[in-house]
């Protein structure tokens, strides 16, 4: 432990005079209003490809911090997590191409439905070892998108076409610019709600049950149900990004839910550095806007992050934003 | 064909796939059994084995042919490298993270998994492979029951590798230090052992075990694939869980275990071959539910 603490100071002096620049206050406010003035004016003078990329990468952030409180708060590994994304979509597509449903409408019931997941997945499973957890919800990841690859409701193999898109105060939102505030928006939401768990009664909670499970226990903190919480509300996170991903793709199909997607989010939460907001949304930035920018490397771009993972956990486990010195 | 006659051919389809499934369940469960880390990156182990003996079969193919003789040259070439693979990666990547946080050295793990998968995909361009050998289709015909005689031979050449490990672990110097560091490394490492050496040996056996599954693999059902390995990874981890991770018996019993009840369990009614990896990961999910130490598997107190 001694060795990450001591790292970040010597190797990478920029990031730590960026970090002792940020420590006021009053700076982060200025870098934050500069940031979410740019966020809201660049969809102005960027073209719709710009647009489609820059809103799937603000659509990663809602995921990776959905993630973020399962593996980055309460320390569990969680190699499932594109099933809650995928019980999220097809609720909405379910509901809206084959009943009718108004898309707001579905919204409640998709956060219900990957609430059940999320009980279903942990209940039983969090009493175990962490080790073992990450195994079961591999397995259950797999068994979410096979159910939906079988199953005559979700369309088989050829997946949900159709899926109506959905309305706002009497603007239909079809166009690549107004999906891009819609995902601002639950970025935002979600930056809004990490924070105010991370700093809650039941984030220090996670907090001591990831540093030390037992000692946790001998507090009076009840471990399971700290994690069951971690559990659930991380589904909701993939769930509600879940819904407006069918209401954006307008399609869906069984393979956007395959193992890589949950890796995929996984390394975005790893790359940033867990349990820290920023570092997650820099993270997610990153998982997207990487590929872009290096075309032709696009087919190898699992290799490279693996290999950037392994790196990264192997000589700076606290990721790309830099540690809070204690 | 009669029930009787479904159920032999089912009972030899299983054992196959069951002969499989412990191969590849016996790494998982020594490298557990001895330092506590679920190597996820073992099931690509599997698949570079399939792959390295694909490519060692093609260059003695010319001097030993396609067929037997050829087939176990490069099976045992592709055992010393995936061996040799697996001791690399311990070194470079397990090694250091032992003594980290549990959430650490499993992403580590997965890390490898996914540079395996994805290093094999870059250099075959995704695509499948043909493994070819020219083995004939021959078999022993009972009735209705057809087993091919290639069947037969890699059951009894899976059987034949489980028996020389079970002596090893049981009969020799090293076995027996395996073992023991399974207990108690501190100890061992006070009473004289030479703790890194005999973890090596255990990446090494079990990697190697993975390579001659993959290699088997190829031969039994004629292509490979780079993302072949992470389904079986999954299986081999459920066989190793049936048996009682840690327990060298256990892993033979809970995969051949394993095998028979997919083999059977396709002919459930309602679940058909495409509902059978949701049936073994329900077996998984059910067994780690009630009874997560397993068949044979000691209960043991928990460490985080």
């Amino acid at each position: 432990m001694a060795e990450q603490t001591q790292s970040p100071r010597g190797s990478k002096p920029i990031v730590q005079s960026v970090a002792r620049w940020l420590a006021p206050q009053r700076n982060r406010i200025i870098v934050l209003a500069v940031l979410a003035v740019v966020a809201m004016v660049l969809p102005l003078a960027a073209n719709n490809y710009m647009l489609e990329v820059l809103s799937n990468a603000w659509f990663y952030v809602v995921l990776c911090l959905g993630l973020n409180i399962v593996v980055g708060y309460a320390g569990l590994l969680d190699l499932g997590y594109a099933a809650f994304f995928a019980v999220g979509a097809y609720t909405t597509g379910i509901l809206t191409s084959q009943f009718g449903v108004n898309f707001w409408l579905t919204i409640p019931v998709a956060v219900v439905c990957s609430m059940a997941a999320g009980i279903i997945i942990g209940g039983p499973t969090l009493r175990l070892r962490s080790d073992y957890l990450a195994i079961v919800t591999l397995g259950f990841g797999e068994i979410v998108r096979i159910c939906a690859r079988n199953l005559e409701i979700t369309g088989g193999a050829g997946g949900l076409i159709g899926i109506e898109r959905p309305h706002l105060f009497g603007l239909h939102l079809n166009q690549a610019i107004h999906f891009y505030y819609v995902f601002l928006a639950l970025a935002v939401l979600a930056c809004f709600c990490s924070y105010r768990l991370q700093h809650s009664r039941l984030g220090r909670a996670w907090q001591y049950v990831r540093e030390d499970e037992d000692a946790a226990e001998a507090m009076g903190i009840n471990r399971v149900g700290a994690k069951l919480y971690a559990y659930v509300i991380g589904a909701v996170f993939g769930g509600v990004a879940g819904c407006f991903f069918a209401a954006k793709m307008t399609a869906i199909s069984p393979e956007t839910f395959m193992f890589q997607q949950s890796v995929l989010i996984l390394v975005g939460v790893v790359l940033g550095g867990m349990g820290k907001i920023p570092g997650v949304i820099i993270g997610a930035f990153a998982l997207v806007l990487f590929p872009e920018v290096f075309r032709e490397i696009g087919s190898m771009r699992m290799l490279v992050f693996a290999v950037v993972m392994l790196v990264i956990i192997l000589y700076r486990p606290e990721g790309i934003w830099p540690a809070k010195r204690s | 064909m009669s029930s009787l006659d479904i159920f032999f051919q089912q009972l030899a389809n299983g054992l196959i796939l069951g002969s499989f499934y412990a191969l590849v369940a016996l790494g998982y469960t020594m490298v557990y059994g001895i330092i506590k880390l679920l190597n996820f990156a073992h099931g690509d182990l599997y698949m570079c084995g399939a792959f390295v003996g694909f490519l060692f079969l093609s260059l003695v193919s010319g001097l030993l042919g396609e067929s037997w003789t050829g087939i176990l040259c490069s099976m045992v070439l592709s055992m010393l490298t995936i061996g040799l693979l697996g001791v690399l990666i311990q070194r470079v990547a397990y090694r250091p993270m032992l003594s980290a946080p549990r959430l650490s050295i499993l992403i580590t793990a997965l890390a490898v998994s996914m540079v395996l998968s994805n290093g094999v995909m870059a250099l075959t361009d995704g695509d499948y492979e043909a493994f070819n050998t020219d083995l004939g289709f021959e078999g022993l015909e009972m009735g209705n029951v057809f087993i091919t005689y290639t069947q037969i031979v890699l059951v009894v050449s899976a059987a034949l590798l489980m028996l020389t490990l079970f002596f090893f672990i049981n009969r020799t110097m090293y076995g027996k230090a395996m073992r023991a560091i399974a207990i108690d490394q501190d100890a061992c490492r006070l009473m004289g052992i030479n703790v890194n050496r005999v973890i090596a040996l255990t990446f090494f056996i079990g990697s190697a075990l993975a390579g001659a599954a993959g290699v088997m693999a190829g031969v039994y059902y004629g292509s490979i694939h780079f993302f072949m390995g992470f389904v079986i990874g999954l299986k081999a981890f459920t066989a190793a869980v049936i048996g009682g991770i840690g327990s060298i018996r256990g892993a033979m019993l809970g995969g051949l275990a394993l095998g028979l009840l997919e083999a059977f369990g396709t002919q459930i009614p309602f679940v058909g071959s495409e509902w059978k990896d949701v049936f073994s990961f329900g077996i998984l999910i059910l067994l780690l539910v009630f009874k997560p130490t397993g068949l044979l598997g000691k209960t043991e107190i928990e460490r985080m």
